[in-house]
């Protein structure tokens, strides 16, 4: 007997980890980590712990509530075809109810014990990724990641939300340093896994406007993203050293987003697009990692530490 | 008389319960700390402070 049908599931704890995409996760706690820390306010260092867990467990429900709607296209890409869901170790309204869950916890949680604006930005976050991205925009225009990026964008500003209850210039700039870097970091990966994306029926740029318009788009978002980087030192919440290692990942990127211009067309291996791609995730970090070493540097030096 | 249907739990399906049964104790077992930790945050060093 089949026993997604009898009930009698072969899911463990692992596979209901996996629904929580834990890499995705580990991002987001960062960036929501960093925003929390560099507000101008000190949080109850377990109420900012708690915080951080409940932006965890949001993120992580909205991954669930993703691969509950999405099992059908995972299935078809090499990428996802193992999730829990497509290879029915979890069936889909297990994954369903598992994010419906822990939404309604995180959030509760998150407004009970820290602030209901925090709750509140986790709340649109937990939506817009759900159903404004997975329901609506993956499958019906090539601008799916940029519009659905702020979702991915928002947990600097709901950290900096639940350490002062309130959202700021500061907090958007991150949002912005995110947003930008969502689409070209996407469109790398599409570009070299472009046949996923076909078979799947997902209009992913590179299948829908081609890939010399691919890598247009790329070079033209890593500039920006490059001066955005700057902002936080330029406005005088960061220092010279995160001036410093900002200028030069913005030059790195933008020179890696450069390579992937000139990739010919012939060029099936694409090298630079898998690089742009791996030093994305290096920029991401290294942006977020360096203003908070920046931020807890000059807080303990003015504090004569 | 209908003979009764029993089910019987495979072992891998034994083991995978076990797995979900710890992992869901473990979950309540950290919401019970957590809102134990945030109720003496939220109170602060006041709550020692009343006279007797």
């Amino acid at each position: 007997m089949d026993g997604a049908v009898s009930g009698l599931s072969e899911a463990t704890a692992g596979d209901f980890v996996r629904l929580l995409k834990p890499r995705v996760m580990s991002l987001v706690v960062f960036t929501a980590f960093v925003g929390l820390i560099a507000a101008p306010a000190t949080l109850n260092p377990f109420i900012a712990l708690i915080a951080i867990a409940a932006i965890a467990v949001g993120a992580g429900a909205s991954g669930a509530l993703n691969m509950w709607y999405d099992a059908d296209i995972d299935a078809v890409m090499t990428r996802t075809a193992t999730r829990p869901v497509p290879s029915g170790r979890v069936s889909a309204g297990e994954a369903l109810s598992f994010g419906l869950v822990l939404s309604a916890l995180s959030v509760m949680t998150l407004g009970v014990l820290v602030n209901w604006l925090a709750a509140a930005l986790l709340a649109f976050t937990i939506f817009f990724y759900a159903v404004v991205y997975t329901m609506w925009l993956k499958r019906s225009t090539p601008q799916n990641i940029v519009i659905g990026g702020a979702a991915g964008a928002l947990p600097p500003v709901i950290g900096w939300a639940a350490a002062t209850g309130a959202v700021s210039l500061e907090s958007i700039v991150l949002f912005m340093i995110i947003f930008l870097w969502t689409p070209p970091h996407f469109w790398a990966l599409a570009l070299f896994k472009s046949g996923d994306y076909e078979r799947a029926g997902i209009p992913m740029l590179p299948n829908v406007a081609g890939e010399a318009a691919t890598k247009r788009q790329i070079f033209a978002y890593s500039i920006p993203l490059a001066a955005v980087g700057m902002a936080p030192w330029a406005m005088g919440f960061a220092g010279p050293l995160y001036g410093i290692v900002a200028a030069a990942l913005g030059a790195g990127f933008v020179w890696y987003a450069y390579r992937v211009l000139r990739m010919p067309q012939s060029d099936r291996a694409m090298k630079p697009a898998k690089q742009l791609f791996g030093f994305s995730l290096l920029y991401l970090f290294g942006i977020f990692a360096v203003l908070m070493a920046d931020i807890m540097l000059s807080r303990f030096g003015a504090t004569g530490f | 008389m209908a003979e009764q249907d029993f089910v019987t739990l495979t072992e891998k399906q034994k083991k995978a319960r076990r797995s979900r049964s710890i992992a869901i104790g473990i979950a309540l077992a950290v919401m019970v700390v957590i809102f134990y930790v945030a109720t003496i945050a939220k109170f602060g060093p006041a709550i020692l402070d009343r006279p007797m």
